[in-house]
C-alpha cells in the first residue's frame, strides 16, 4: 500500500527541479558571459559582422512588423473611441501603445523568431561539428569570440531597431487616420508630439535592450549546449526561440511594472 | 614528451577510458588504432583539455597539462579534427592563418595570408582555394585545409584525428604521405588516431592499441605482426572473430 506515494514524489521533485536547475544553467551562463565582456581580447570585426547581421537585415522584418501594426492600431482606437466620442485621441494612444509597448514587444519577438533561431542554429553546429573545441586549441576562447559579440550586437541593435520601428509605427497610424479616418495631417503630427513623453521613449528603448540581450543569450545558450547531431540542433533552435519569446513577455510585464506603478 | 597515467574518463554510464597509460617520446611519431567508440578522441581531447578526465593526469614535457597557463600551452599544439571542424564563415586562407590573425601570435594580415598560402602549398593545394570558402572544397581537399591549419604555427606537437576517414584510397596514401613528411621534417611529436591500417604503417614509429579503454598493446610499428596479442591480431587482420566481440 502507498507505494505511489514515493514514485509521486519524485515526479513532483523532477517538475520543480527541472526547471530550477535550468534557470541556474543560463544564469551562470549569462554571468560568465558578463564577466567575459570587459576583458579583452575584444573581437571588433565579429561585433561589426553581428551588428550587421543582427540588426540591419531585421529592419525589413521589424519596419513591415510596426507600419501594420500602427496601422490596426489607428482603426482599432478610432472604432473603440468613437464609442464615448474619444475618437481624436488617436494619435495619442497610437504613439503611447507603440512607443512603450508595441514597438520593443513585437519588434522583440520578430527578432527573436529571426535571430535566435539562427544564432542557435549557428553556434549548435559549430558544436556538433567540433569547431567550438577547434576555436578553443587554436587559443581563442568561443565565449568571448562566438558569443560575447552576439550579445552585445543585439543589445545594441535592439533599440535602435524598437526607434526605427516607433517612427515607422507612428507612420502607419499617421497614414490610416489621414487617408481612412479624416484626421488633419498637421493636427495628427501634433497631437502625437505635444503628448508624448521623454519617459515613454527611454523606457520602450530600455525594454528593447533588455530583449535584445535576452533573444541572444537564448540563442547562443541553446547553441552552445546543443545535443549531439543535427536532432540536436534542431532541438536547439527551437528551445532557443520558445525559451526567447516567453522570457520577452514576461520581463517585459515585470520592467512595466518597474517603469510605470512608481 | 607526453604521458598519460591511469587515465579514467566517463559519460554518464558510459565508461570510455579506464585505466589508460601511454607514453609517447618527443619527436616520435605514435598511432593510436581501437575500434569506433573505444575512447581514442576522448583521450586526445584529454590533453588539450577539452574533456576533463575524472582521474589520472597527462603530462606534456614533465608538466601537468591541466595546471598553468591555457593559451601559452595551447599555442605549442596543432590538431586537426575528426570532422576537419574548419570555420565555416570564414575563407580557406583566413582558418589556415586563424592564430596568425589574433591573439598573441597576431601578425600584418598581409604576413599570415602569406604564411597560409605557403603552408597550403606544402599540403598541395593551389593558391586560387585561399579565397573560397570550405563548403566549396571536396572532403579531401578540406583534409588538407585542416593539416595546413594544423601546422599553420609550427607546432611541436601534432594530433591528427582520422585524418583520412572518408576518402578513397590514393587521397588516403597522399594524406598519410604528407603526415609522414611534416612529422619527419619539423621533428614534431606526433599522435595519429585511426582505424586504417594503411595509414598505421606509413605514419608509425610506435603504435598503441586502445581497447575496453585500456591501452591493449604497445610497442614498435615493426613488431605489430608478431605481437601475439590476441586483441591486436584480430585488429591488424582485420577477422570478425577473435576477443573482440564484433556485435557492440
Ligand atoms: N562529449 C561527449 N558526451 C558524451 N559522450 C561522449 C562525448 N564524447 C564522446 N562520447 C562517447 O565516448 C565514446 C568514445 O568516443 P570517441 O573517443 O569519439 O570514439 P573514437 O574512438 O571512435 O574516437 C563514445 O561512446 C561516445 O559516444
Ligand atoms: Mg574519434
Amino acid at each position: 500500500m502507498m507505494t505511489w506515494l514515493p514514485a509521486f514524489l519524485a515526479s513532483v521533485g523532477r517538475a520543480v527541479l527541472g526547471p530550477c536547475a535550468a534557470v541556474g544553467r543560463v544564469t551562470l551562463f549569462a554571468a560568465r558571459v558578463l564577466s567575459h565582456l570587459p576583458r579583452p581580447p575584444f573581437y571588433f570585426r565579429e561585433f561589426g559582422r553581428q551588428l550587421l547581421q543582427i540588426g540591419y537585415f531585421s529592419l525589413p522584418v521589424v519596419g513591415l512588423t510596426a507600419l501594420f501594426t500602427g496601422g490596426a492600431l489607428a482603426l482599432q482606437i478610432y472604432s473603440g473611441g468613437a464609442r464615448f466620442n474619444a475618437e481624436a485621441v488617436v494619435p495619442t494612444v497610437v504613439a503611447i501603445a507603440m512607443v512603450r509597448e508595441l514597438g520593443p514587444v513585437l519588434g522583440g519577438l520578430m527578432v527573436a523568431g529571426r535571430v535566435s533561431s539562427s544564432i542557435a542554429a549557428e553556434i549548435g553546429t559549430m558544436r556538433v561539428t567540433e569547431q567550438i573545441d577547434a576555436l578553443t586549441t587554436l587559443s581563442t576562447n568561443p565565449l568571448k569570440y562566438l558569443v560575447v559579440p552576439r550579445i552585445a550586437a543585439a543589445t545594441v541593435a535592439m533599440p535602435v531597431l524598437a526607434f526605427i520601428g516607433d517612427v515607422i509605427g507612428i507612420m502607419g497610424g499617421f497614414l490610416v487616420g489621414t487617408r481612412r479616418l479624416g484626421f488633419n495631417g498637421a493636427t495628427y503630427i501634433n497631437n502625437t508630439w505635444d503628448f508624448l513623453e521623454f519617459g515613454d521613449v527611454t523606457s520602450g528603448l530600455v525594454k528593447a535592450a533588455t530583449f535584445g540581450f535576452i533573444l541572444a543569450l537564448m540563442g547562443c545558450y541553446h547553441g552552445y549546449h546543443s545535443g549531439r547531431g543535427a536532432q540536436g540542433v534542431g532541438q536547439a533552435t527551437t528551445r532557443a526561440v520558445v525559451s526567447a519569446s516567453v522570457l520577452i513577455l514576461a520581463s517585459n510585464y515585470v520592467l512595466t511594472e518597474l517603469f510605470f506603478t512608481s | 614528451m607526453i604521458t598519460f597515467c591511469d587515465i579514467h574518463k566517463s559519460f554518464g554510464a558510459n565508461r570510455v577510458l579506464c585505466g589508460m597509460t601511454l607514453e609517447v617520446g618527443a619527436g616520435e611519431s605514435m598511432v593510436i588504432i581501437g575500434g569506433s567508440g573505444s575512447g581514442k578522441s576522448v583521450s586526445l581531447k584529454c590533453v588539450l583539455g577539452l574533456v576533463t578526465p575524472d582521474k589520472g593526469t597527462i603530462t606534456v614535457h614533465g608538466r601537468d597539462a591541466a595546471a598553468g597557463e591555457r593559451d601559452a600551452f595551447l599555442a605549442g599544439f596543432g590538431m586537426l579534427f575528426q570532422g576537419g571542424a574548419l570555420f565555416d564563415s570564414l575563407s580557406v586562407w583566413q582558418n589556415v592563418a586563424f592564430r596568425l590573425l589574433r591573439g598573441k601570435l597576431k601578425r600584418p594580415r598581409e604576413e599570415a595570408r602569406g604564411i597560409a598560402l605557403k603552408k597550403l602549398r606544402r599540403v598541395g593545394l593551389r593558391p586560387e582555394v585561399a579565397d573560397l570558402f570550405p563548403a566549396e572544397l571536396s572532403g579531401g581537399m578540406q583534409k588538407r585545409v585542416g593539416l595546413a591549419r594544423a601546422i599553420a604555427t609550427d607546432p611541436g606537437i601534432i594530433f591528427f584525428d582520422e585524418p583520412t576517414a572518408g576518402l578513397d584510397p590514393i587521397m588516403s596514401g597522399v594524406i598519410n604521405g604528407l603526415i609522414r613528411e611534416i612529422v619527419v621534417e619539423t621533428g614534431a611529436t606526433a599522435i595519429t588516431i585511426t582505424h586504417d591500417m594503411l595509414s598505421v604503417r606509413a605514419i608509425a614509429d610506435k603504435v598503441a592499441m586502445l581497447h575496453d579503454g585500456k591501452v591493449q598493446w604497445t610497442g614498435p610499428v615493426a613488431d605489430m605482426d608478431s605481437s601475439g596479442d590476441p586483441y591486436l591480431d584480430q585488429f591488424v587482420n582485420a577477422r570478425a572473430t577473435g576477443p573482440i566481440r564484433a556485435v557492440r
